[in-house]
């Protein structure tokens, strides 16, 4: 903020509180030829008119009191332009930053204590557990459900299927670092083409109910030729290295009807799983993963 | 001809119906909204039926259709009869009532279509925001032009209030809107940016919106005060030295006070300094208004038992009362912290809008409403007096189960457990809030079913009524 506005604002704020003091004693003062106290002030409109009466004590009192909070406050407080406060207090510096300090200096020995423990064992203790549970209802259950059951598109973490493993190392990797699941739209496959690789895929799994047959027939010689064994695999099992799903299980991300399979394929899908690092930190998500690693293993 | 013996009483009584109508509209859709929150399935599925699009659609319509229909309404009754003259211009006045209810019309259709540039308060898209400029013009040259060839020397202090009011919201109107269709950048017509960038854009926006509260629902609605408070007691303003003091304050204090609705947030810290201790010195000038309203009674307390207008009245007075102690006092940050995105903002909120705004309207409708229909009084005293405690018991459920709901949110989410995890996960404050947001649907209900009895007794009213242009009473001096 330059000099210049600086003085503007500090003149204004603080010309506008002056001015409501000049306010009251300008209104409080005896004018020659007024009406007695308690008289009307002689002016009529629609019969309605004003009594002569004095600004009540009390609440002048609550007006000089504010006013006078204000200017010490303005005194201790940043508030009068580039004038810093001679408490020089910061929202970001030192309340954030010293609360933030306190909770480091009170809480981070407990996380401390169990980042130094494998996640396996970490996920055996109950006291752990809990603080896991809790931070799991905090920042995880809005997509993954309290339960860690999921939602469509969000994937089921209390089973043993994993999109991008299941190991303690591969579980905290997709805290820490999120992950991006991204399935390209196809847009040229549609009609015919779309309905026999979408009755192919449904049939990987082994289902035969509400599949045609010789449609997953078909669309299983087309299959190859697709770009869908880049990342699915020639056999449909997917890839972890790249969270690629295995199609051949029962396990649907987004669904397992043929119209849902169909959007799928021809529209493509984008899953994010947010970082964490940097939110949380490496011993908070260490916790976190030992509880997830934990509802897979029940 | 105009007929310049007479008051224009035409477009009083086109304003003070539509205030019942869309006071009706407005409420009702925010009881849907309410009952929304506690069943969400009430949305059945339909994008323009979401709590996401209907919620500015009960803003707008209770703050512009209801209050500022109310407003009109009375302030072009108000200055007629203490101005003792009558309107500048018939015409203008015609231009104003149907403008404005084309502005309320285009809200009602495109605010649930989605169309929004999703500024609170301000949601309206650029042409509508034209055409408010336009009808806004029109409204101030017809006040102020009224207030030019009056008859008395002094300007009466309700006008002072209405003036600052009309004055202010075409500026905060102006500035805040400022924005460019996306079709310049290649999008829609019908959409919108924001000229102002990031936080620049959120303080312009909280100077607008709160504001809007200052001058819309709180200096306007006391010139309605300062009319009908003294009118229906039949008893002299308190007193004149405390309407000059508390107007000045109230209008020059009020501009500062929009950082309040950001403490703790991307705006610097001096912003949110001045906007907090303006916040607290706004307490006296707003409690000034209470007081010469409330003292304007001494004398003719008695009243208040057999006349249900004035007791609708009085008890705006203590709800303003209330509502502007609790305002300065949340706008402190170490409170601000606790209430702050919690339901104890949305019970500030209609400690204001519903305990003042509207048992303040429907005081002086119910004041109004015979006069310019040529009746002697209001078809029933007792459905007045029954409109009265369906209401005031409506309110009081309503800010009483948002209050607990709030400090216990407040309270939830800031509760941690010694290992440093939160105690409360989101969804538990949610769950504990639900029996408080059935309340304050039941609340709700209670508020409307009041004003469909206003409706019925307005009704009977003016049913068969001959209105005729009163005379224009000669002024006292």
């Amino acid at each position: 903020m330059s000099s210049f506005w600086s003085a503007w604002i500090i003149v204004i704020a603080l010309g506008n509180i002056f001015a409501c003091y000049w306010l009251v004693r300008w209104t409080t003062k005896k004018r020659p030829g007024e009406a007695a106290q308690g008289d009307v002030t002689g002016h009529a409109w629609d019969g309605l008119q004003e009594f002569n009466n004095p600004l009540p004590r009390w609440w002048l009192w609550l007006f000089y009191i504010t006013i006078v909070f204000s200017l010490v406050y303005l005194v201790l407080f940043p508030g009068l332009g580039t004038f810093k406060g001679y408490l020089g207090w910061t929202s970001q510096g030192s309340q954030y930053g010293a609360e933030m300090d306190n909770a480091a200096k009170t809480f981070d020995p407990i996380f401390k204590k169990y980042a130094a423990m494998p996640i396996e064992q970490v996920a055996s203790d109950a006291d752990a557990h809990g603080m896991g549970q809790r931070m799991f209802l905090s920042y995880c259950a809005l997509c993954h459900g309290s339960d860690g059951k999921g939602a469509k598109g969000f994937p089921n973490l209390a089973d043993a299927d994993w999109l991008y493993g299941g190991t303690p190392d591969q579980i905290k990797q997709s805290i820490m670092m999120g992950r991006q699941g991204a399935m390209p739209p196809h847009p040229a496959l549609a009609g015919d083409d779309l309905d026999k690789v979408a009755n192919y895929v449904a049939s990987l799994s082994g289902r035969t109910e509400g599949v045609d047959a010789a449609k997953a027939e078909a669309g299983k010689a087309m299959y190859p030729t697709l770009d869908c064994v880049a990342c699915h695999g020639a056999d449909g099992k997917g890839n972890q290295a790249m969270g690629a799903p295995n199609l051949t299980d029962t396990t649907w991300l987004y669904g397992s009807s043929l119209d849902t399979i169909k959007e799928t394929i021809s529209k493509g899908r984008n899953g994010k799983m947010p970082a964490h690092a940097d939110f949380l930190g490496a011993d908070k998500v260490h916790l976190l993963a030992a509880y997830v690693y934990s509802l897979s293993k029940k | 001809m105009e007929n310049q013996q007479t008051y224009n009483y035409k477009v009083v009584r086109q304003f003070a119906i539509m205030t019942v109508i869309w006071g009706i509209v407005g409420m009702t859709v925010g009881v849907l909204i309410a009952a929304q929150l506690r069943w969400p399935e009430l949305n059945f599925d339909i994008p323009w039926l979401t709590y996401s699009r209907l919620r500015p659609l009960h803003t707008n319509a209770v703050i512009f259709a209801f209050g500022g229909s109310a407003l009109f309404a009375t302030s072009l009754y108000v200055v007629q009869r203490t101005c003792h003259t009558r309107l500048l211009s018939d015409k203008l006045a015609a231009f104003v009532f149907w403008g404005w209810q084309a502005v309320i019309l285009l809200a009602a259709i495109s605010l649930p279509l989605g169309i929004t540039s999703s500024k609170e308060y301000a949601e309206l898209e650029w042409p509508i925001d034209l055409l408010i400029t336009v009808v806004w013009v029109a409204y101030a040259i017809l006040f102020f032009g009224t207030i030019m060839k009056r008859k008395t020397s002094h300007i009466y202090v309700a006008n002072w209030f209405y003036g600052a009011f009309i004055l202010t919201i075409a500026l905060l109107h102006l500035v805040n809107n400022a924005e460019l269709p996306i079709a310049l950048f290649g999008g829609s017509w019908l959409q919108s940016y924001s000229v102002y960038p990031g936080a620049i854009d959120a303080m312009v926006q909280w100077w607008y919106g709160h504001n809007a509260v200052g001058f819309f629902l709180t200096a306007a609605f006391l010139g309605m005060m300062y009319y009908f408070v003294p009118m229906q007691a039949g008893r002299p303003v308190y007193s004149y030295r405390l309407s000059v003091v508390h107007f000045w304050a109230l209008i020059s204090t009020y501009m500062w006070a929009g950082p309040h609705h950001l403490h703790y947030t991307a705006l610097p810290d001096w912003t949110q300094s001045l906007g907090m201790v303006f916040s607290l010195i706004l307490l006296a000038p707003s409690w000034g208004g209470m007081i010469n309203g409330i003292m304007t009674l001494s004398g003719a307390w008695h009243k208040l038992r057999t006349d249900p207008i004035l007791r609708f009245l009085i008890v705006s007075l203590s709800f303003y009362g209330m509502s502007t102690f609790e305002g300065p006092m949340m706008a402190i940050k170490t409170v601000n912290e606790l209430s702050h995105y919690t339901d104890w903002t949305v019970g500030h909120v209609h400690s204001g809008a519903l305990g003042w705004v509207m048992l303040v309207s429907v005081g002086s409708l119910y004041a109004l409403i015979p006069k310019v229909f040529g009746r002697e009084s209001m078809y029933s005293t007792k459905l007045i007096e029954i409109h009265f405690w369906v209401a005031t018991i409506g309110v009081v459920l309503y800010i009483a189960s948002m209050w607990i709901s709030g400090v216990m949110q407040g309270l939830m989410w800031r509760a941690v457990n010694a290992d440093g995890t939160l105690t409360y996960s989101f969804i538990e404050s949610l769950k504990i809030t639900y029996p408080f947001y059935f309340v304050r649907f039941l609340g709700g209900l209670l508020v409307v079913s009041g004003m469909v009895i206003m409706l019925y007794n307005v009704l009977k009213t003016v049913a068969g009524a001959k209105p005729v242009d009163v005379a224009i009473a000669a002024p006292a001096h």
